[in-house]
């Protein structure tokens, strides 16, 4: 399999008047082509900030160390992206150029990418969006409609890696459905996708493979299929526990302040398998970051 | 009868007519599930249950007393009987507040004593941390945005508690967690609850009975009843 996108080594940090936030800490990974990963954790995990980070799009307070490479090349994030690295935002109502109407938005992207603009109603119908929405404004579109206009943006220059951050967030189920089968659509042409969501039957329903973010770090990052029958990280056991098809259990206790992390494992204040162990910070070892991996002391 | 009903509730916007004639009922005590696709009228029939939109035709009545307006035409007394959790926090909680006053609201507004104690208690109960309580909303996440929510909207001890799409945009620990806290507020108010979600797998866990939004026009006031209970 070829790499598509290698993260080593990453660090976020924020600086503010009276904090640091580590938003992502120590993070790597590598995204095949024709892989769909699922990046998944609580909000605050950090999972947004490492879409930013690897599209080098972090506001100027931001302190980043750590590498980022696309496939083999060494050409900076900033000749790449849009053409060759593409993102589905998170809040597309944000996104959108408020004074300029979807087929204009459109058309630009295409013209651009060396496109025809008449393409504009198959990209808009590939999305999701019926092509008469094109001539409406961002401010007339739903939630939903405006999603999937910030979608067809995205997969309109074809990029060899796209970044989906919550690009589900919003929408009812059948449009969410459709939305991961063109995810998943665009992996079978070859395309890397790294989706970002806490939607976790989104996550099973397309993914190759699952990173669980929790605390600023990737604490399990295994085969989909795997991960979804038997976890190994307690806060991926947890997470999935609270699922309302499995136990629909919250994980007591709160995630960790990003301004204010223990040394040791994050978890290990709401773990019940936490133990003096947990007061040095585990090494990833077969797929996850942690001391009593439930492989080893039995799932509860 | 006691619940909270629309009767033949009629609402247009402009010429588009977004409820016409429809009916529901919500029992004490009891979780309806409302399904049905983006753009059917269901969060219309949320402001109208909420008393926040007077509907062109038909009336809401609580426990059998038809209530007469919307907003703040009917009398705070049987307004705050009715709570209300929107999709989405961000919208529905003033920017310039701190949690602590968004929880407050509705306390002052009916000039509660000893505002301050219930205020920790509501947090505490939707599971907020005090340090949150002085942070304004670009300070805090979505779900942790969303808790002061639900405790606002359970300030008042509601009857009645509309949840619409209100778990949708939550991590599954989070979304556990305030279906947990509903939950045990309706087991020790009785409340009734309607439960707006697109989620299948939640639905079929929370709701007791589950509505396909629009009711068939051949039978409007006729719930699908669901079988499947807890």
């Amino acid at each position: 399999m070829t790499a598509a996108l290698t993260i080593d080594g990453l660090n976020v940090r924020f600086r503010l008047r009276d904090a640091t936030v580590h938003a992502v800490t120590d993070l790597s990974l590598t995204l095949h082509r024709g892989e769909l990963l699922a990046v998944v954790g609580e909000s605050g995990c950090g999972k947004s900030v490492l879409a930013h980070a690897v599209l080098d799009l972090l506001p100027a307070n931001a302190a980043t160390t750590g590498t980022v490479q696309f496939g083999a090349g060494s050409r900076p994030v900033r000749e790449l992206r849009g053409r060759h690295i593409g993102l589905i935002p998170q809040s597309p109502a944000t996104a959108l150029t408020p004074v300029r109407t979807g087929r204009s938005l459109l058309a630009e992207t295409l013209r651009v990418h060396g496109r025809a603009t008449t393409d504009a109603d198959t990209v808009a119908a590939e999305a999701g969006l019926d092509p008469a929405d094109l001539d409406r404004y961002p401010f007339q579109l739903s939630g939903g409609m405006a999603q999937r206009l910030a979608t067809a943006l995205a997969i309109a220059p074809d990029p060899a890696v796209l970044l989906a951050d919550e690009p589900t967030a919003g929408l009812d189920r059948p449009l969410v459905d459709h939305t991961l089968d063109l995810l998943r659509r665009r992996c079978a042409a070859g395309t890397a996708v790294m989706l970002i969501t806490h939607d976790l039957t989104a996550a099973q329903r397309v993914a190759d493979t699952v990173a669980v973010m929790y605390a600023s770090r990737i604490v399990e990052h295994r085969p989909a299929d795997e991960f979804f029958t038997a976890p190994h990280h307690p806060y991926a056991a947890a997470l999935l526990d609270s699922l309302p098809d499995r136990a629909f259990q919250p994980i007591p206790g709160h995630p960790p302040m990003l301004t204010d992390l223990p040394a040791g494992c994050a978890f290990a204040p709401r773990c019940p398998h936490a133990s003096p162990d947990c007061a040095a910070q585990p090494a990833i070892s077969d797929g996850a970051a942690c001391h009593h991996p439930l492989s080893v002391v039995g799932a509860p | 009868m006691n619940g909270l009903a629309a009767h033949e509730v009629t609402v247009a916007y402009g010429r588009q007519t977004v409820l016409d004639r429809a009916s529901i009922h919500i029992g004490p005590g009891e979780t309806v599930g409302l399904r049905g696709p983006s753009g059917c009228g269901k969060s219309t029939l949320v402001r109208v249950l909420a008393l926040l939109h007077r509907p062109d035709d038909g009336h809401v009545s609580i426990d059998g007393n038809p209530v007469t307006g919307a907003r703040y035409r009917v009398a705070a007394a049987v307004r705050t009987r009715i709570g209300v959790l929107f999709q989405s926090p961000r919208s529905a909680a003033d920017p310039r507040l701190s949690l602590a006053d968004i929880i407050a609201e509705p306390l002052r507004a009916t000039k509660a004593e000893r505002i301050q104690d219930r205020v920790v208690e509501l947090a505490y109960t939707a599971g907020l941390t005090t340090d949150l309580l002085r942070r304004q909303p670009h300070a805090v996440s979505d779900g942790q945005l969303q808790r002061a929510c639900l405790a606002r909207a359970l300030a008042h001890r509601p009857d009645y508690l509309l949840c619409d799409e209100a778990t949708t945009m939550l991590d599954a620990s989070t979304q556990a967690h305030v279906a947990a806290v509903i939950t045990d507020h309706q087991h020790r108010h009785g409340t009734g609850v309607l439960l707006i979600t697109h989620d299948p797998a939640l639905m079929h866990r929370w709701a007791h009975r589950v509505i396909d939004w629009p009711p068939d026009q051949a039978a409007p006031a006729t719930a699908v009843e669901h079988a499947d209970h807890h």
